[in-house]
């Protein structure tokens, strides 16, 4: 079972999966389009991407657009190298 | 019971009853074992599967959120029709100025002429981007998307700068004189641009861009032809690949 070592528990949740992926592929991605591109709640989001701040795998950044809010994440390079790590673990462990 | 071992006097017996029953319990904990790793076969095979899953959903995740899917089939169809026309445009005008574009070789060099042909092509070129954005709008309207993303940006970059490029390469090639190449340079230009922006759209965008090219290069080789081709390219080609993408992806 050392091979499952390598995978990382913080990722295990579907959503948790696609916020990582969906910051992988793009630069910077707000909340509403992080919303509809994995089709969730507001509180299930918000809870999963606070999860992931905490552990520094990810940015959040607050500014101003006129009088709203707007929160972005960006993806740090230690989320990188973890969910990169994560999904060569689950590779391996498909192939081997 | 083993065979053999339950011959002679009490002791023999006793031992015989003790050994079968050490058996029964071995059997009990091979019959443990097998339920376990059993069990664990399940598993493995139980998160393979899961693995799989995730790896497909990272897959999906990652592609539906660096690519503008809603692009409409319908605006190929429609910017096909506007590009026949304006090809079956160029030849009437031609026409009337009294040349046959078929039979005719001498070179149109007409001030006039050559003015109306432009303003033509800027209309339809209009046209059908034009009508192209409206619909592919409204498209994603209807989905629930936003249709200013990054993604559509880079999508606009990755086609128009090509686009560009090649557009004022070929007003070089006009103020040059070099009419005959024209229709393939478009073509090619526009094919390219189109295998360029296929990175951030569905992959049909890709198909048609090399077609587009293929043409192109064709057209070079059988000079004369050029509003054939173009027709071909700009109309014929966005119909048929238009339509595929309207019923794929309706």
């Amino acid at each position: 079972m050392s091979l499952l070592e390598h995978l990382n528990k913080d990722f295990e949740s579907r959503v948790r999966l696609g916020i990582m992926s969906v910051l992988t592929v793009n630069d910077r991605v707000d909340f509403l389009e992080m919303k509809e591109h994995l089709q969730i709640t507001d509180g299930n989001l918000a809870s999963h991407i606070s999860a992931l701040e905490q552990k520094k795998y990810i940015e959040v950044k607050k500014e101003f657009v006129g009088k709203k809010t707007r929160t972005s994440y960006k993806i740090t390079k230690n989320g990188k190298e973890a969910f990169e790590k994560h999904i060569n673990a689950l590779e391996t462990l498909l192939r081997g | 019971m083993l065979p053999g071992t339950a011959t002679g006097d009490k002791e023999d017996k006793f031992t015989a009853g003790i050994k079968s029953k050490t058996i029964r319990k071995g059997g009990f904990f091979i019959w443990c074992f097998q339920f376990y790793s059993f069990t664990l076969y399940l598993k493995v095979l139980f998160m393979s599967q899961k693995i799989e899953d995730d790896l497909q959903h990272i897959r999906k995740m990652m592609e539906q959120s660096s690519r503008f899917l809603s692009l409409s089939g319908l605006s190929g169809v429609i910017a096909g029709l506007i590009a026949l026309s304006g090809a079956f445009g160029a030849w009437y005008t031609l026409k009337q100025y009294g040349i046959d574009y078929f039979t005719d070789t001498r070179i149109v060099a007409g001030s006039g002429l050559v003015k109306q042909l432009f303003c033509l092509a800027a209309v339809v070129l209009a046209g059908a981007i034009g009508f192209g954005a409206l619909l592919t709008i409204r498209k994603t309207r209807k989905k629930g998307l936003k249709v200013w993303t990054p993604t559509t940006k880079k999508l606009l970059l990755a086609l128009f700068v090509p686009l560009i490029f090649g557009g004022l390469f070929c007003l070089g090639a006009l103020y040059h004189g070099h009419f005959e190449i024209i229709a393939p340079l478009t073509l090619l230009c526009y094919g390219m641009a189109l295998i360029n922006a296929s990175r951030y759209t569905v992959s049909d965008v890709g198909s048609l861009g090399y077609s587009e090219a293929l043409l192109g290069v064709i057209a070079m080789f059988l000079p004369g032809y050029g509003l054939v081709f173009w027709a071909l390219g700009f109309g014929v080609l966005h119909i048929i690949y238009g339509l595929l993408m309207h019923k794929k992806y309706q």
